[in-house]
């Protein structure tokens, strides 16, 4: 073997997380090396030109809570990242009205009254509610699940930590958060609010990425999750990357590249090498080997434990509760190329609302009636969709006067009666824009390309497991020491100088970043390395 | 009969005034100039950086310099060597007074051997004609007559080469050229006030409307949107642009002598040339360079988790400034008040919270550590801060050219 093939550090995966991993390794001094199987890095979050002249974000499609310490320390900004506000969501609504939020608390509240003058005011006192629950539990998002059974010393320091932290909640407060991790979205936001567009699109975020609908249980909690970004107020990291969300994953890469990483594409990882119970290395699908002490997956859990290595290296309690890890894929994405920008009949013309998001969920039953289309293995007819237009805020990704739209499609189950194949992907894309075109008349015939992905797609596609684009669903059993599996969510795993990084660890989910970070720092703490090995 | 209006719009007004659907107006030099015009600035901030933007600086005081004497004049009153400025060339400048303190910065535009234009925050009609004894020279203030448009952004080139008959895309950084903007004659300089790709745009008053129509009807596909201060002064923090009355205080308004500074002491040495002709305050600059001054201008980066654990002791997240902040704040090292922020801001690009300040010498070196007042919840704490480089973002379009 070469020593060309011999690393510090090998990352398995080179999705965002991946590059994050690698960045901060490469940053403290390690030699390291990112092994990616397509030919561009960024797995779900990445940009490409399918149709000439139109970018697309293919999967991933907004910066959600991308962790303004990974933008610093990885110096993000120089290295090309740009987020650009997404300041409003307008839901259309059957009878031609529409219920607006936007980044302006006036305009919002007039809004409001409209559907519901006791939703406005209720809206202010929500708001201010989750925010101090948000802040309370926000230090989750940056500590290594403590493990509460087994604390050791620095497990009861962060659990202390912790606590300080919540200190001060009151009664309705402690009240309320327990019911948000237990109850469902709609039956929480019955509690507050009586406009069902409101309720049904905030609920929305309480199902993205899982096989549940708004009335099961559990899906209060991303609520919360929401406004976490909240907090960040000004310096919110929520948005589109200019360029598409390629360039997060672009950005990720330029700066680890800065601090020596190498990385290849177009390399498949076969499985991870092991000796007397240690990782040495990994193997790749042509044969070639290299090897590492360090070894690091930025891919799903299902993968990480039963596709990298072999069961057998692993006690029989964890690989059933990684068999048993719920990562039912839920969601497809439909990317359009325009002739012309859309129009919406609730708001006719140009304007403001044009570059904030749209969301379809006109009524609690709709999006109920969606998830029991999917439930039984189908998609849903009339479906529950998220919708931007990144060319109206960032003109780059399409030619002058033209427009990409992004949509998110919920729901569509992966093992889908009869399985997937070309006709059912157009009849679930045709779903889609016949939805669509009952909000946006000009929609069908301005469409010059239509890329349809279905959960079979980002499966095959973008290597992630049944098509989940969280690598597991974000149910309050998935989370935190939860998350993928007690005793292993903290980014070690019982084979030694193997680590997980993915989103199928804590905090996991949506372009954050903070798994990645969070298995960069046990590792290097693992090593006895200082974070900061070179300037 | 009702007394007259204490301000009056810029030419752009008949277009500006609709479109400011915030109702929020500041002066500037005695005209109405919007803050925002959408009720949150974020996005025309975001256009400035992503896209490009539209800015109505027409209020800048602009004086025209013609004549046999001209750049014997502009020499004798900026601090930069006009001998060695092409035509065409842009200079950024200071211009002091005798005892080489800063009264006010500017542009000046060479439009030919013996004609420029100068650009001032302040007026300076007076301060011209005073040194311009015994030069033959026409001085000409053209503040009212001449629009200025200030087109930012990394798709400004793209959207002004498709309306011009020039090869505006050409135009190398600090650079001004005449050109047609959709039938307009107009002089486009590529320079702005956003550390940004960009041009400034100079038509007369008359051809203001015609030329805000051609940019605004063909700007839609480049996401063009009209921006106002407060999205400026964010960019202009960013790139590390002073700000007059905010970052010093023209010399000749101060009332105290600490209230004033040397060009060195505002880090624009770079755009002194002691080997230049006689420019009003080179002899007290030549003595300053001998014996440094003792105050310098750097920019700072607040530490973000000192700045959360300030805010932790109530129980806050860190609450962060949504506009620049322009209000004088104290600097600390060693447990003693070394200097003063000026402006400070947060970047939505660089994530960091930003300051300008003045601080003495031995306490500016890139990288030393230092202590930000900062004042949570009515009292006073302080968080850490590092001296750093400006400008802090500084993308390679600014000055690239095609």
């Amino acid at each position: 073997m070469s020593a060309t093939n011999a690393y510090d550090a090998i990352i398995v995966g080179g999705g965002h997380n991946g590059l994050i991993n690698a960045a901060y390794l490469a940053r403290a001094g390690l030699r390291t090396v990112v092994l990616e199987r397509r030919h561009l890095v960024g797995g779900a979050a990445v940009t490409e030109e399918i149709f000439p002249g139109f970018k697309y974000s293919v999967a991933s499609y907004v910066v959600s809570l991308l962790r303004p310490e990974i933008i610093r320390d990885l110096q993000l900004a120089r290295h090309g990242l740009e987020i650009l506000p997404l300041e409003s969501t307008v839901t259309p609504l059957p009878n031609g009205d529409y219920l607006g939020r936007w980044a302006d608390h006036d305009q919002t509240r007039r809004d409001l009254y409209r559907h519901s003058p006791k939703d406005a005011e209720a809206y202010d006192d929500f708001a201010t509610l989750m925010y101090r629950l948000a802040w309370a539990v926000k230090p989750l998002l940056g500590v290594v699940p403590p493990d509460p059974l087994s604390p050791g010393l620095r497990d009861l320091k962060t659990l202390l930590m912790l606590g300080r932290h919540a200190r001060g909640l009151d009664e309705q407060q402690f009240h309320a958060l327990f019911k948000l991790g237990t109850m469902s979205a709609a039956d929480y936001l019955d509690e507050w609010f009586e406009s069902d567009p409101l309720k049904a699109t905030m609920s929305a975020s309480g199902i993205i990425g899982t096989f549940l609908g708004p009335r099961s249980p559990g899906t209060a909690y991303v609520l919360l999750h929401h406004y976490m970004g909240e907090i960040d107020g000004v310096f919110r990291a929520w948005g589109f990357a200019r360029g598409g969300n390629g360039m997060v994953s672009e950005s990720i890469a330029s700066s680890a590249r800065s601090h020596g990483a190498e990385i290849r594409t177009g390399a498949t990882v076969e499985r991870v090498l092991t000796a007397n119970g240690r990782a040495t290395g990994v193997v790749l699908e042509d044969g070639e080997e290299l090897t590492a002490k360090t070894v690091v997956s930025g891919v799903d859990p299902k993968r990480t434990f039963l596709g990298l290595l072999d069961p057998e290296e692993l006690p029989e309690d964890l690989v059933e509760a990684i068999r048993r890890f719920r990562i039912r894929g839920s969601s497809g994405k439909v990317n359009l190329s325009l002739s012309e920008a859309p129009e919406f009949s609730c708001l006719p013309g140009g304007g403001p609302h044009l570059r904030g998001a749209f969301s379809i969920s006109p009524s609690m039953d709709y999006l109920e009636r969606a998830y029991d289309d999917a439930k039984y293995g189908g998609f849903s007819r009339r479906p529950y969709m998220d919708i931007v237009i990144p060319s109206m805020i960032d003109p780059g990704m399409a030619p002058p006067g033209r427009h990409v739209m992004s949509i998110f499609v919920q729901y569509a189950a992966f093992d889908i009666e009869g399985g997937w194949d070309d006709a059912k992907r157009e009849a679930f894309g045709d779903a889609v824009v016949d939805t669509l075109s009952e909000y946006v008349p000009n929609l069908r015939d301005s469409i010059l390309h239509r890329q349809v992905l279905t959960p079979l797609d980002m499966q095959e596609q973008l290597g992630l497991t049944e098509g989940n684009i969280f690598h597991g669903e974000l149910t309050p059993q998935q989370l935190f020491f939860f998350r993928p599996s007690p005793a292993w969510a903290d980014y070690r795993t019982p084979v030694r100088g193997f680590y997980q990084c993915g989103s199928g660890t804590h905090p996991g989910g949506g372009v954050c970043g903070a798994s990645g970070r969070l298995a960069a720092l046990e590792i290097l703490r693992d090593l006895r390395r200082r974070p900061r090995g070179r300037p | 009969m009702p007394a007259p209006s204490a301000v009056r719009g810029t030419p752009f007004h008949e277009r500006t005034g609709p479109l400011c659907r915030a109702g929020n107006w500041r002066r500037w030099a005695g005209h109405l100039s919007a803050s925002s015009y959408e009720p949150t600035h974020e996005h025309e901030y975001q256009a400035i950086r992503s896209a490009c933007a539209l800015i109505d600086v027409s209020p800048l005081h602009k004086y025209r310099l013609s004549g046999p004497g001209a750049a014997a004049l502009a020499n004798r009153v900026v601090t930069r060597d006009v001998d060695r400025q092409e035509i065409g060339q842009v200079y950024y400048t200071p211009w002091c007074d005798a005892a080489g303190k800063v009264r006010d910065d500017g542009t000046l535009h060479r439009l030919g051997a013996s004609d420029f234009r100068l650009t001032s925050a302040e007026p300076t009609l007076k301060w011209l004609h005073e040194n311009a004894r015994g030069l033959d020279v026409k001085i000409e203030e053209e503040t009212e007559e001449v629009a200025a448009l200030a087109l930012q952004g990394p798709r400004s080139r793209d959207l002004l080469q498709r309306i011009t008959d020039g090869d505006v895309a050409g135009l190398p950084y600090f650079r001004v050229m005449s050109a047609r903007i959709a039938g307009i004659a107009a002089e486009v300089s590529r320079t702005g006030y956003t550390g940004d790709l960009g041009y400034e745009i100079w038509v007369g008053a008359a051809d203001a409307i015609p030329l805000w129509d051609a940019l605004t009807a063909a700007g839609a596909p480049f996401g063009l949107a009209p921006a106002g201060m407060l999205a400026l002064d964010m960019a202009r923090l960013e790139a590390g642009l002073l700000l007059v009355d905010v970052d010093f205080i023209p010399a000749h308004r101060a009332v105290i002598e600490d209230r004033k500074s040397s060009p060195y002491e505002l880090g624009l040495g770079w755009t002194v040339s002691l080997e230049a002709s006689n420019f009003v305050g080179r002899a007290a600059l030549r003595a300053e360079r001998d014996r440094p001054a003792a105050w310098r201008f750097r920019g700072i980066v607040l530490d973000w988790d000192s700045l959360e654990a300030a805010y932790a002791t109530v129980g806050l997240p860190p609450q962060l400034p949504g506009t620049t902040l322009r209000d004088s704040v104290p600097l600390y090292a060693g447990g003693r008040q070394v200097g003063y922020a000026t402006s400070r801001g947060w970047s939505p690009t660089l994530k960091t919270y930003l300051g300008l300040a003045h601080l003495e010498a031995e306490s500016a070196f890139v990288g030393t550590e230092l202590e930000i007042e900062v004042t949570v919840e009515h009292r006073r704490r302080r968080a850490r801060a590092t001296v750093a480089k400006t400008p802090f973002f500084d993308p390679e379009r600014k000055r690239a050219t095609p």
